[in-house]
This record gives C-alpha cells, structure tokens and sequence, in this order.
C-alpha cells in the first residue's frame, strides 16, 4: 500500500532530524536518538498496551491535541516531535497525580522502595504527593499473599497490566486477567483464585514480579531482606537445567538474598520458578558442610584439610599401587562448571593414571 | 543440539518433539513453545504422557513406553511411500539411504500402530505435517534416550530429520535437549571414559599423544568403565576406590539396591559435596566443595554455548573452590599441577580442544556469546551444526530395528512405570528442597495413575499405595487423572520419601550405557 | 415539517415484524434484488452520492468508509452492524431492531454482497434480551426464505450468514474496536489505532463497522437512489435522523425527521415534542448522547437540525439524542449525573479515563457540597483539557465534552456553588 511512497521517513524530534523506517513508533525513533521516554506499561517485545500514558509527547499540529502516547503513534512524514515541552511535562505530571491519587504511600516498608518506577517519576517530574482531596479508591479483600514466593498488593497497583500480559503473552499462561472495569479493574486470576492455589494456574515463575514497576507484585524475600540500592549485582548462569538462562544474583552482606531475571540469548528476561526463587536459599543453607570430614568407626569427624586430602591421596595412591589404577573410578558433577570438570578428568587421567571417569550424563 | 532455542522456537512451521517435557524439565523453553504455538507453529507432540503441551499439539500420539524406534521408523515409511523424502539431500549428503528404505519398508503404519497403540492416521498426518514444513526442528529429550534401546531412538529421530533434509539449516535440525545445566560441558570436557576433552578420542594414538605432551605423563590407553558399568566392576571386585564428585547417585541412579551395594563394596570412597548427600553418608572422606555462586567458571548449555559462572559471594565455611581441592590433590598424588585460576584452566582447555579453541573467559567477559566449535579467536562460534558438511563427511543412515523394552509388563508386574521430572525440583533435589518455597508447593512423591486402574484397584486421588517391581517397592500417594494410559503410571524422583529410582531398572542401551529409566514393570496396591 | 417516514415506513404496519412474506409486501428485499443487478461500483457511488454519515455518533461518512474497505484487497472480509445502543438518551436502534429487522438485514445483505464478504455479525446490546429474539427470527426466516445462506438470490458464490452476539453490558463495547473484541471473546477493551478496522478488524481481517440506523438506511439509498436521499437532508448530511426525544418535553419517543428540520420546530411541534412537558422555559438540551454536548437556549436560535449547523453552533448531532431539561435543572448537577455515567462505563484501561472521570466526578461533587474554591475551578478546566488529550479512545476523549459546554456557558452557575 505504502510502497509507492518510499520505506523511510524523515522526522524531527526535540529539533534533531531522525530516519526511519515507515511503521515504526515514535518510541523507537525516541530509542534510536538515545532519548529515553518515561513509561509505566511499556513491555519490550509485546505489542504496545498505550494504557499509562506516560510516554506522551507533543506533535505539532497533530490530532487529538497534538498529546498522542510514542508507543503507539506511527512516525509520519515531516512530523516535529518534543519530548520535554511544557506540554508533555505538564500532561505527564497529570498522570503522575492521578496514578498518586490512588496508590497507598507505604513506600518505607515496600519491598520496591528505591526500585518503584512510579516513585523514579514522581521525583523526576516533581510530585511529592496527590492533588486530589478525596482520598483511595478501595480495593478491598483482593490483596493476596497466598503464594510462597510473592505476594499482590492492589492498593500499590497502577492498572499497567505488564503482569497480566508477562503472563499471557509471554509467559504463554494466561493466568491472570483484568477483571472489573473502570476505577474498579483490578488483576487477578479466574474467580479470584488466591495466585498459591494450584487451581489459579499460577506456576510461580515470578515473571509478573519482575516486570511489575511498582510494589504491587513483590517477592516476599525482598520484602523481608533487602532492597534494590543495599545489593550488588553479579551476573551468571542458572545452576538449573540446560536452557542456560542469564540472571543477576543478588548480593547483601556477603549473602545471596534474590535473583533478577537478565536479558540473556536464551530466556530473554524470563526465568522459572526454579531460577527465580530457587537458586539462592541453598547456597547459604544452614546444612552446608563447612569442614572435610573423615569416617572413623562409623561415625564422620571434623577434620583439617591436610588431613582429609593427605589421607584421600594415600587411600588411592595405595590402591593404585595393590591393585592399579584401573581399580580407581571418579564420577563427576555435571551441574558443575567446565573447569571443574575438566581438572576432574585430568586429575583422573593424569594423576591417579586411569580413564574411569564419568559424569552423569547417562543418569 | 544442532540449533539453537531461538532459531527453531521462532518463524518455525511445525515442531516436532519427542519424550521431552520441557514445561517442566526446561521450564524457559516450555514457554518459547507455547508462543510459538500462539505464533502459528503447529505442534506434535510424542509422548506416552498427556503433557501440558500436548493440549496445544496439532497432533499428540501418545506412544507406549519404549516404541520410539518403531515410531521413527513408521513416519519414515510413510515419507519414503508419499514420495515426501528429500532426494536431493539424500543424494548429496547421506549415504545408506538404500539400507535404511530396506529395514522402514516393513514398518507400515498399521503396524507402527499396532506396536505404539496409536492411530496410524495420527502417524501419517504427523508424517505429511512434519515432511511438507520448510522449517521445522526436530526436539527430543530424555524420553528417547533413557531407554535400553537409546541409542536406536536418537539414530532413528537423526534418520527421521536427514530423510526430509531438515539438519544443517536455520529453523531445523536435531535437538536433544540436554538434562542437566552442564550435562553438555561435563561431556566436552572429557569426563567420559573413552573421551579426551572435546570428544578424542583415548584409543586413538595422536589424541593420547598430544595429552601426554601437554600433562607430561603417559597416559592409560585402555578406555574406562561408564557410571553404569561401575556398580557391577565393584560387585566384581575390579573397583575398589571412588571419586564422587557432587553426584548422589543413590538417588538418582536405577535400582537404589544396587547402588547401595556398590557404596558398601568399595574399600574406600570420597565424596565432595555441597551437602551430606544420602550418598556422601557412605563415604570415608567428605570434601566440601563449593556451589556456583561462590566459583568462577562457563557452563556450556543444551545449545552448546558457552556462558560464564561468576563468583557472587565467598564460600562458607572452610569449604574450597573445586578447582583448588583438585590441584591440591592432584600434587598430593605425585602430579605436579600448577595452582590455575578458573581463566587459565579454559585457557588450557582451548590449547588441547580443537572444539574449544577460540573461548576464552575474557571475550565471554567481553560480551559475546559463543557456539562451540569455535576454532580460533576470531571465530564467532557456530550456532548451526552441519550446515554444508557432516562431522563426518557424508551423513550416514544408521537404520534401526524395533525391539521391545527390557522388561515389560507382566502378569505379576501388570504396569509399566514412566519417570521424568517436575517443574518445582532438580533432580535429588539438594538445591530446590532447601528453598521452602518449593516445598509447599511440592512437597512429596507422588504417583500418576489412570482413573480406571485407579477404580480397579478401589484408589482415590490422594490415597497412599505402594508401588513394587522386581528390585523393590516404595509407599506414596495416588494422583488419579488421564494423563497416562490405562496400564501406565508416572513417577518423579526427586523426593526421598517414595524415590521411583528404587523401582527402576539398571538394565543400559547398549552402546551408550543409560539406563532404561523410563519403562520399568510395577504393581500398585492400595496401602 | 413534520415527520418525514422513509426508515420507520413499515414499523406499525406488520403483524410479525420477523415476517419475510409481511417485509417483502411492503417493498423488503427489493433493494439487494436491485443492487446484484448494479455494477459493483456503481452501488458504492449510491452510498457515496447519498452523503450518509454515520448514525451511532461519529457521523463519519459512510461513503469513505465503505471505498476505503471496497479497494482493500485482502480476504476475507467481514461485515459487521453496531446494534450495542447503551447511552441514556439513545434509544432509537431498538425501534429498528424491533420492528423492522429484516430492513437492517437487508442493508447489511448488500454490504455482503458488494464486498463479497460471507460473513456478517450484529452486535446487539444484553439488555435487549427480547429484541434479540426477534432479530434471531428474523434471521431463521430470512434464512429459510435464501435471501441468507448459500447461493443467494441463485448467484453463484453469493454466500452469506449474520450471526447475532450479544453484548454483556458494557458501554465501552459501542466503540467499535472494543465491540470487535468482544465479539471476538474478548474483554471489551478498544483497540490501539492505526490499523483501521477497515484494514485489520475482526479477526484481523478487513471489516465494515456500521450503526444499525446507518444500515437500515442502505437499502433505502439502493430504492430511491443516492442523490435523491440526499436532496431528503442537506449538502452535508443526505436522508433523514432518528431523534429520540426524552426529558422535559411532552412527546417523548422516537422521531424520523429530515435533516435540516428546524430544532424549532422537533421541540415545539404539536406532531414532534409538542413543547415542555413542565410548561416551564427550556434550559438546556444534551444532543447526542452522554458524550455529546448541551446547548443553551439563547445560543440555538433559528438553529437547523442538521450535521453542519449543530457543528456551527459548537454541538452534534451524535447518535440523535435530543434531552432536554427544563430551567429548574441544574447544570452542575446534570453533568455530575452525567459523570456517574462515565465513572461506570470507563473500561478502567487508560489512566486518564480510569481515573480522571472519577476525580473528575468527585470535583463535581465538591461544588455540589459547597466545597469548592478558586482553586478547584482551575483545575476542573486543566483536568477537561488533560482528560481530553490523554485518553486513548473516543470514550475518554467525550468525557469532558458535556462538562466543557456546561462550563462555557453557564459559569456562573458553577461559580454560585463555590464556597
């Protein structure tokens, strides 16, 4: 339809001239200029939801005010785009307040306090605190903490709806949807299921958690045990199965206390409840052998390091010498890492002198 | 894997995947599928099982236990007979294409459906969808190979693929999805008894020479014994001393029994571990060893890329970098081994694995991501397998007869036990059963069954049974639905209470030695 | 002037309005008859040449509307007729759904056939539960009669069903992207815009969105000609409006009148409204619907009920609500009324609509009690701006529209009621 008009066009936005190909959104030109738009519902590789209104910007001369949202508004030919104008701030700061307006303020014992979108906007665009005299549009018996992992507060919910579509468009789930309407829409499952019951559907991949921008959705580990500015980030691989997705481990005090899903090749920012809840309590379990033990009588006894490895090499160095070395076997770890596994083998190989060596690729 | 996750979950037409639930077991690529399914992908499903993604499949034939050769073998014939094979490929890639017309001739839908119990309509449409797809991969799991006829099953699904030309391009290809994280790495590495690191192989001459040149001993030329072969070589007296590196194989491995008379034979048996594991309780000495939060190292996963493991926080206690504990040992035992950090051991390891030989932890630091083989520094990895040549030349058609399971349900073992995994634990479960989390969510063994076995037996959804074979018999509780045949029941492993793995059978597939996890004969009762 | 009866011509005068045998006495399915005798283009220069605007409100013309789909070329293409009639004030499909639903029938038949479309859906509100049950016979006889099913009218390829849904009470399923949806099973949400339904609809397929009125219209066009139903209005807006007439005035019910009629003369007509039915003066009316404007007396003089004279005049026509409220109404609390309406209609999507009608409607509230200051006057003008501009579909961007003409025209009222 549009091939006879060329497949580039040619805009300005905040008095920069920009190219780009037709179809794309202003969202994107912004993106390819390395200007940031702010937004509360924006998801990357879904369509966009245009609901939070936050990425506003002004076109000159343009329809419906000349205020459309940049995640949905087409580029079009010589259109002069502002960002930042008088307009857009003002129209976002009327967002602001309105969102404010109906969103608990509990932010000293939120979970997401210091990681809030919404608290990062209202800072940046200057509103400390809602306009509106009248006071919260209740939300009343619909906050759940049925779950182990995280728990739902509506009073902290901006009706973004990220996590209803992380679950259905991403997720592939569907188990949450928007219920209600008007100022009354709130997310749950089907029948209000509590999101911990089997029933729900709910899998606990904790997908919603992590794409949800304020503490509306919040892992219960967070709430209890830190929060965004006290941890240091360290990027690695799940421990889990062989999908290898990336994710940030959480660091506080020396202790690993959550994970952040990452963009990684192969999850995308998504992660199972495995990778996402379950890869960190084991590591600081309270069972972790902390010292070599030996077996005397029976019964396993502390001991030093020279100790168990000067008797660990004599054990084998005298069965290599009785009974030779193919006597020896090794079965290695296949959930550790290569390096381990490859001194395994050559420890194996090389030092005890035998090529019985395993790992439990077979079982 | 011949492809990666990303290549044949997007744009793809058809996906065709056998013995594999990766909704539970690789939960990340369960959810791919299902958005590629809500994309437009058809989807079929071979599975003995009702899986979650069966209800998204186009076609679900729902195999018995331990057919899957019969079933390869079937949708081959119906390829060759509609005139759907590829004969260009054929003719410039394979080679044995006339052995393998021979042995599917005999392997007519009717009696594919006979020996399967499915519908031989379900397997010629399957056949047409999967043949007529430009682009559609071919994924497998666990349900293929740990049977005692594995490796006829991958030979048979790599037949399948190379008959219609789907291997060596985007969108296709051969998937075996890999259990563990570093199952992959584990092998690349060479901990496999008649394999160096990147697959030399011991008994051949020029690998063992290069090692002996580079370690600076000679080596043993005879190739060793598998994991499996092990517990028997002890029975025997051949094994005397064991190395167990965070393996807990008394519960995970077949027929617990065995294991446990294994554990009880050997003069003498090192355990290093995170936790003492059921199997570290048999061990004279235990080594703490160290998990991967508290290491530097790559994991290398089912697409064989290769990804980095970072140190986040110190290890606890006195407990040493496996790494460390290995060197010590190693200068302990006469070899004088230098004290590497994690960077220098991948760079050792690159010098010796052609496979290897361009990853580094510095360009894995440095953002890139990598596929082996990666044959220099300036190679970018190969993400797809035999895109214009086979590892070996031509590809060969490895033709494979069906032959029943090793055991099979009987009149005193009337059932046939399926296992696999869930979603909410790994394995023994030393990681996910120390997050309490996961417990209230799953909190014990449980076994699947068909309602009208259920009703036969006078069963209800959670009453407790017991499940007995040949080699032992544990007590549980009943989950009655539809999700296996009548005939059929299911069982995880992960959980102490109620391990399926003292029922399973340690009987191997011949050639690769895994054990024959996925049929064993039981009966149930009620307690 | 007085009623003019080209779409109510058959209402009354059938004893089963389901009937085909009735419909085809008095002149039904001549039309499409016509119509397959046409050149494909020659009817869409019918439509185009009538000036038929869109009757559910937007007053788009249909014309457009229908080239736009015409020269789309991807299949299939599916027609549907917006039947979800929901606003206080609007009441005039039912009396076409009721009593002459073949007439709709008909007119979306010669969409079908002009579009070759084999598919066609209406959308009929919940709360017209028996209204529903007429269409169904309707449906069943036409049906059974072949002017629907296969090989229509014996032409070859002529293939075409409606199939009734009904809607669950929801306001917001009107709009026509968020009624696609809920036909299609979904939430009745509305759409991100571009693509136009014309282009990707129903099931993402090119899809023809009309009100049941403008419908009804079609097959009047195809009988009398383009031309000639235009002469029946004005330059701007061809044929004639349902109006429905409620509030103060003594006749209330539905009208057919031609456009350009004097408002004059459907107010005080002794055939038409007949004049207040309070006797007192008049003191605002609310044109076309919930979303649609008021107009003050001292401002509609010598007014003409037509498209392009309420637009000189700062109103619209909309759906063709016309109620009035006598001078003892107050305004402020009519629109606060009128923001009730909203607050519950809101489909809760969007911030501004989710949460500014209800702002908007608790500011309302404060000048009711006598709370309200300078301040708040400021802010009711800034938030009909924001409200305005913000919202994502026409229901939010309607919202303030009531409120900005009370305010416009009777500020003093609103300044009365500050504290």
């Amino acid at each position: 339809m549009n091939e006879k008009t060329g497949n580039t066009i040619k805009l300005t936005i905040d008095g920069r001239s920009c190219e780009v190909e037709r179809g794309t959104k202003l969202m994107q030109a912004c993106e390819s200029l390395g200007i940031e738009l702010p937004t509360l519902c924006y998801l990357k590789g879904v369509a966009p939801d245009g609901s939070c209104r936050m990425c506003v910007v002004e076109v000159e001369g343009g329809r419906k005010g000349g205020l459309p949202t940049a995640c949905t508004e087409e580029c079009a030919e010589g259109m002069v785009v502002h960002t930042r104008s008088e307009r857009v701030v003002e129209a976002r700061r009327f967002v602001l307040d309105l969102l404010l307006s109906n969103h608990v303020q509990t932010c000293f014992s939120c979970a997401r306090n210091g990681s809030c979108k919404l608290q990062d906007y209202c800072l940046e665009y200057g509103v400390e605190k809602s306009s509106y005299p009248v006071g919260k549009h209740p939300h009343l018996g619909l906050a759940d903490d049925s779950n182990p992992f995280y728990e739902f507060n509506p009073e902290k919910c901006i009706m973004c709806r990220r996590c209803a579509r992380t679950c259905a468009e991403l997720q592939g789930r569907e188990v949450l949807s928007i219920s209600q309407r008007g100022a009354q829409t709130f997310v749950s499952p089907a029948y209000d299921l509590p999101r911990g019951e089997e029933a729900s559907r709910c899998e606990s991949c904790g997908n919603c958690v992590s794409n949800c921008p304020t503490g509306a959705l919040s892992s219960k580990d967070q709430k209890k045990h830190y929060r965004a500015y006290e941890v240091s980030k360290t990027r690695t691989t799940c421990p889990h199965c062989a999908v290898g997705c990336q994710f940030d481990l959480l660091v506080k005090n020396g202790r690993v206390v959550g994970v952040d899903p990452a963009d990684g090749p192969t999850n995308g920012g998504l992660l199972c409840v495995k990778g996402k809840f379950g890869s960190y309590k084991f590591i600081h379990a309270s069972d972790r052998l902390k010292k070599p033990l030996i077996k005397r009588e029976g019964k396993f006894e502390e001991a030093s390091w020279d100790e168990a490895l000067d008797l660990v090499a004599e054990k084998l160095s005298l069965i290599k010498k009785e009974h030779g070395a193919d006597a020896i076997a090794g079965f290695s770890c296949s959930r550790s890492p290569n390096e381990d596994n490859y001194l395994f083998q050559k420890m194996m190989r090389a030092a005890v002198g035998t090529n019985n060596v395993d790992n439990c690729a077979r079982v | 894997m011949t492809n990666p996750f990303s290549d044949i979950t997007q744009d793809v037409e058809v996906i065709l995947i056998v013995g594999s639930n990766p909704e539970e077991a690789h939960p990340v690529l369960g959810t791919k599928i299902r958005r590629a399914v809500r994309e437009g992908a058809k989807l079929i499903v071979v599975d003995p099982r009702k899986i979650g993604l069966a209800k998204d499949a186009e076609i679900h034939l729902q195999l018995k236990p331990g057919t899957n050769v019969a079933f390869a073998n079937g949708m081959m014939h119906v390829i060759i007979e509609d005139g759907l094979a590829n004969r260009e490929f054929i003719e410039a890639r394979t080679e044995g294409y006339e052995e393998l017309a021979k042995i599917v001739k005999d392997y007519t839908p009717e009696k594919v459906a006979e020996i399967c119990g499915i519908d031989a309509e379900d397997l010629r449409r399957a056949a047409h969808l999967y043949a007529k797809a430009d682009r559609a991969p071919l994924m497998y799991c666990l349900g293929v190979t740990e049977h005692s006829t594995g490796t006829e099953g991958v030979m048979s699904l790599s037949n399948l693929a190379m008959l219609v030309g789907k291997i060596g391009r985007s969108g296709c290809g051969v998937n075996p999805i890999r259990g563990q994280n570093n199952v992959q790495g584990a092998c690349d590495m060479g901990c496999l008894p008649g394999d160096y690191p990147g697959y030399q192989k011991v008994n051949k001459p020029e690998a063992r020479e290069a090692f002996e040149k580079a370690w600076g001993v000679p080596l043993n030329e005879k190739p060793g014994l598998t994991s499996t072969q092990v517990p028997h070589a002890v029975e025997e007296g051949k094994i005397k001393g064991l190395f167990i590196f965070g393996e807990d194989p008394i519960r995970t491995d077949p027929d617990i029994g065995h294991i446990k008379r294994m554990l009880e034979g050997l003069d003498f048996l090192v355990v290093q571990e995170l936790f003492l594991t059921e199997t570290a309780k048999y061990a004279d000495v235990v080594l703490p060893g160290v998990s991967y939060a508290e290491k530097e190292g790559t994991f290398t996963n089912s697409e064989r890329r290769v990804q980095r493991v970072r140190k986040a926080v110190e290890p606890t206690g006195e407990a040493r970098a496996d790494t460390e504990i290995f060197t010590d040992l190693m200068n302990r035992m006469g070899y004088e081994q230098p004290c590497l950090t994690p960077s220098e051991i991948m760079r050792e390891v690159a010098s010796l694995t052609p496979s290897y030989a361009g990853i580094s932890h510095s360009r894995l630091d440095a953002g890139e991501t990598l596929h082996w083989p990666c044959k220099d520094e300036s190679d970018g990895g190969t993400a797809i397998l035999h895109q214009d040549v086979f590892a070996r030349g031509l590809g060969y058609f490895y033709p494979a007869t069906y032959m029943p399971s090793a055991e099979i349900a009987d009149k005193e073992y009337p059932i046939t036990m399926i296992t696999g995994r869930m979603m909410y634990h790994y394995n023994a479960g030393a990681m996910t059963q120390r997050t309490e989390g996961l417990n209230l969510l799953a909190p014990a063994s449980y076994v699947e069954m068909h309602e009208t076995d259920a009703e036969a037996l006078g069963v209800q959804s959670g009453d407790r049974v017991r499940v007995a074979s040949r080699r032992g018999e544990i007590e549980t509780t009943a989950r009655v639905a539809q999700k296996v045949k009548p005939g059929e029941v299911f069982m995880t492993f992960h959980f102490e209470d109620g391990n399926a793995n003292h029922l399973t059978n340690a009987a191997t597939d011949e050639f690769a030695k895994v054990p024959e996890f996925k049929v064993t004969a039981v009966k149930v009762e009620k307690v | 002037m007085a009623e003019k009866r080209i779409l109510l011509k058959r209402v009354g005068k059938m004893t089963d309005p389901a009937s085909v045998e009735e419909y085809e006495a008095l002149g039904g399915f001549a039309s499409i008859k016509k119509a397959v005798q046409m050149e494909k283009e020659e009817i869409l220069q019918q439509v185009d040449d009538a000036m038929l605007r869109g009757r559910g409100g937007a007053a788009y013309p249909a014309g457009r509307k229908w080239n736009h789909l015409y020269y789309n070329d991807t299949w299939p293409k599916f027609i549907v007729c917006n039947a979800d009639e929901g606003e206080p004030g609007t009441f005039k499909d039912k009396v076409l759904l009721s009593k002459d639903p073949l007439a709709i029938i008909e007119g979306m038949l010669i969409a079908g056939y002009l579009f070759g479309s084999h598919e066609g859906f209406i959308y009929i509100r919940g709360e017209y539960h028996e209204i529903q049950q007429v269409f169904l016979k309707a449906i069943e006889n036409a049906t059974k009669a072949g002017y629907l099913g296969e090989k229509i009218l014996g032409i070859e390829g002529f293939d075409y069903t409606i199939t009734m849904v009904s809607g669950a009470g929801a306001y917001v399923c009107g709009e026509n992207s968020a009624l696609l949806n809920s036909v299609e099973g979904k939430t009745g949400r509305p759409r991100i815009k571009p693509p136009h339904l014309a282009d990707v609809g129903l099931f993402k397929k090119p899809t023809l969105v009309n009100n049941v009125e403008s419908f009804a219209c079609i097959p009047v066009i195809m009988e009398m000609g383009g031309l000639a139903f235009r002469e029946i209005g004005t330059e701007d807006g061809g044929g004639t409006k349902l109006v429905c007439l409620s509030g103060h005035v003594k006749n209330r019910g539905v009208y057919e009148v031609p456009l350009g009629t004097p408002l004059q003369e459907i107010l005080y007509s002794e055939e038409l409204g007949g004049g207040l039915s309070t006797g007192r003066p008049l003191g605002f009316i609310h044109f076309g619907g919930q979303s649609g404007p008021l107009g003050f007396p001292e401002k509609m003089e010598g007014m003409l009920y037509s498209y392009q004279d309420l637009w000189d005049h700062g109103l619209a026509i909309g759906s063709g609500a016309i109620v009035v409220m006598d001078d003892s109404v107050n305004v402020v609390d009519y629109l606060e009324n009128v923001m009730g309406f909203f607050v519950h209609e809101s489909c809760g999507k969007c911030t501004p609509c989710r949460l500014g009608t209800l702002r908007l409607r608790e500011l309302l509230q404060r000048f009711q009690k006598g709370y309200a200051k300078a301040e708040d006057m400021q802010r009711l003008e800034s938030m009909l701006t924001h409200i305005t501009n913000l919202s994502a579909c026409g229901l939010g961007q309607s919202v303030s529209v009531s409120v900005k003409s009370g305010l416009g025209n009777r500020r003093q009222v609103f300044e009365a009621m500050m504290g």
